[in-house]
């Protein structure tokens, strides 16, 4: 194949190479707390030789249009990094994930307009006949995924972040014969990108591109709040690829490298989701997981249980050798992770241990909770992983259940019946009280199930406000 | 570079990005979404050659409005992984 307009300097493949290094290096740095921020800034140097790299070999003849377009879309970034709250991270994910699929798509339209300053294109000129360009077979099966996967994490992403920030209810829609109109749709576009190589016509070009955006929306309805998870991190994967594969068109080590990292990175998050949910990856792309509320929560609200007082709750956790606090969603929402961490330092002043369990679905995304609780100033120290802190349960005194529900039910170890049979939870009932907050005893977690965990012996219901409840027990230590 | 070696890069890269990414603590999972998120804005070479092409107008614009979206995400995903990782803090040992 032509290769020959790909040529360009080593000094510019080197430079590619090292932003892609760069990029490796601020992945392994998030190994831990201590090397992440060092990492973070092995990034933006990547970012920037890659920038600089490509400005002194093409853009210099329109810096200042360029200039402006950074400012613009830079300052938005700068103002959203430094507004947005942390409860909203997955919504802003999202949407940041929608813009790298809609910049892959814009520069697909791009190098398929003008492909000859891509370099994947020869110019025919047969005798006494306007010249033609032809773009290089490759390069357009190359071109047509990068546009597609774009595409696709465009769309998906819009209807993840409309569902996350609560434009769009989380239940999913689905409708009629959806696996046959996706399938279908799927296979035309692989049957339209195969056509594309060979005939460059602009109806083949834009149609895979529309197709595109149609699947992913279609991908996303079906899908119901509890996978969001899941979804976020395969988005995550998707504009992974969508880079890689404008770098197949660009020849670009550095988009490779980095396409690489990002694709496997969003489909190891997707995988470790999936396992903490115990469903498979297919079951949650196939969607309508959480379309039917369970029956029978009305006959379950009327089993006896124990409820308690701020004052009892703060007397228990007082006399404890060690408590083990279970943060949940719900604990975010009501704002309520300062209040706790007040609570917990109330707590070791009295010295008693307190750790933090986290489930990795706790949050709406992978490691949400763990930034909620940094950002209260929970010591990074005291929080664990399930796998780490389950077997701690049996020999503490009091766990204390905030804002989680579906993660602690133990129906999942015994209920084969259960939607979330096989699902690993933190073994709460283990301690020796278990005190719960919750709102009241009507709701049912997200999955929409009652936890048989509420009518145990050891268990005390604390019903009210998880933040308000918090703060009375800060009150009643103090 | 011809396809191969492109390929070869590629596929060592999803190596290197898998055996990366499981060494990362799962407390660091949104600020890992964040970061990745930010460097798969490196999009932005192919926008800047687009912008900066002479020979189509349409092309150009496309290519202009790609920088400003994958700035936004530049920018607005490394300060945001900043602003997370700047509050992991250990526990204070004085008071034991």
């Amino acid at each position: 194949m032509g290769e020959v307009a790909h040529s360009q300097p080593a000094w510019v493949l080197l430079a590619y190479l090292v932003a892609g290094v760069c990029f490796i290096l601020s992945l392994r740095g998030l190994s831990g707390p201590e090397s992440s921020r060092r990492g973070n800034r092995t990034g933006m140097v990547g970012m920037a030789i890659a920038v600089g790299t490509t400005l002194a070999t093409h853009g210099l003849a329109t810096i200042a249009e360029i200039a402006g377009a950074m400012i613009v879309g830079g300052g938005i970034g700068l103002v959203t990094a430094r507004k947005i709250q942390m409860t909203a991270m997955p919504q802003l994910v999202a949407a940041f994930h929608s813009l790298v699929g809609m910049a892959a798509v814009l520069v697909g339209a791009a190098a398929y307009l003008n492909p000859e300053a891509f370099g994947i294109a020869v110019r025919i000129t047969p005798i006494a006949s306007p010249s033609i360009i032809s773009i290089f077979p490759q390069s357009r099966i190359e071109m047509g995924l990068g546009v597609a996967i774009g595409a696709i994490t465009f769309s998906g992403s819009v209807i993840a972040f409309l569902k996350l920030n609560g434009n769009m209810s989380g239940k999913p829609i689905l409708l009629p014969l959806r696996h046959v109109i996706n399938l279908g749709t799927l296979a035309a576009i692989l049957a339209l990108i195969a056509y594309f190589t060979q005939d460059q016509a602009p109806w083949v070009f834009f149609t895979i591109m529309g197709l595109s955006f149609a699947i992913g929306f279609l991908l996303i309805i079906p899908i119901g709040g509890a996978d969001m998870p899941v979804v976020i991190s395969m988005l995550n994967s998707y504009s992974g690829w969508a880079a890689a594969a404008m770098g197949f068109t660009l020849h670009n080590s550095a988009m490779i490298i980095t396409g690489a990292l990002v694709g496997s990175s969003g489909a190891i998050l997707s995988y470790i989701m999936c396992r903490a949910m115990n469903r498979s990856f297919i079951s949650v792309i196939a969607g309508g997981f959480g379309a039917v509320a369970s029956s029978g929560d009305a006959a379950a609200i009327d089993r006896p249980y124990k409820r308690g007082s701020a004052e009892d709750a703060a007397f228990l956790m007082k006399q404890a050798e060690q408590v083990i606090i279970v943060p949940g969603y719900g604990m975010a929402v009501a704002q309520a992770q300062h209040a706790v961490r007040e609570m917990a330092d109330l707590l070791k002043k009295e010295g008693v241990r307190v750790k933090y369990a986290i489930h990795p679905v706790a949050g709406r995304m992978p490691g949400h909770m763990n930034v909620l609780l940094a950002e209260a100033n929970v010591p990074y120290d005291e929080v664990f992983e399930l796998e780490d802190i389950n077997s701690e349960f049996a020999q503490t005194d009091v766990a204390y259940v905030i804002g989680a529900n579906d993660v602690t039910n133990p129906a999942a170890k015994t209920d084969k019946g259960s939607p979330i049979y096989g699902m690993p939870v933190l073994d709460v009932e283990k301690a020796r009280t278990c005190l719960f907050v919750k709102r009241s005893m009507g709701g049912v977690g997200y999955a929409g199930i009652d936890n048989e965990l509420f009518y145990r012996d050891n268990t005390m219901m604390l019903l009210g406000d998880a933040k308000k409840m918090t703060e009375e027990i800060v009150k009643a230590l103090g | 570079m011809d396809f191969i070696s492109i390929l070869s890069i590629f596929v060592l890269a999803c190596f290197v990005g898998y055996y990366v990414v499981w060494s990362v603590t799962p407390a660091l999972h949104t600020p890992l979404m964040s970061v990745t998120n930010a460097i798969s804005s490196v999009i932005v070479v192919g926008a800047l050659i687009a912008a900066a092409a002479a020979g189509s107008a349409s092309s150009k614009w496309l290519g202009l409005i790609a920088v400003a979206l994958a700035s936004v995400n530049i920018f607005g995903g490394f300060a945001v992984t900043a602003r997370m990782l700047a509050m992991y803090k250990k526990r204070e040992r004085k008071d034991g």
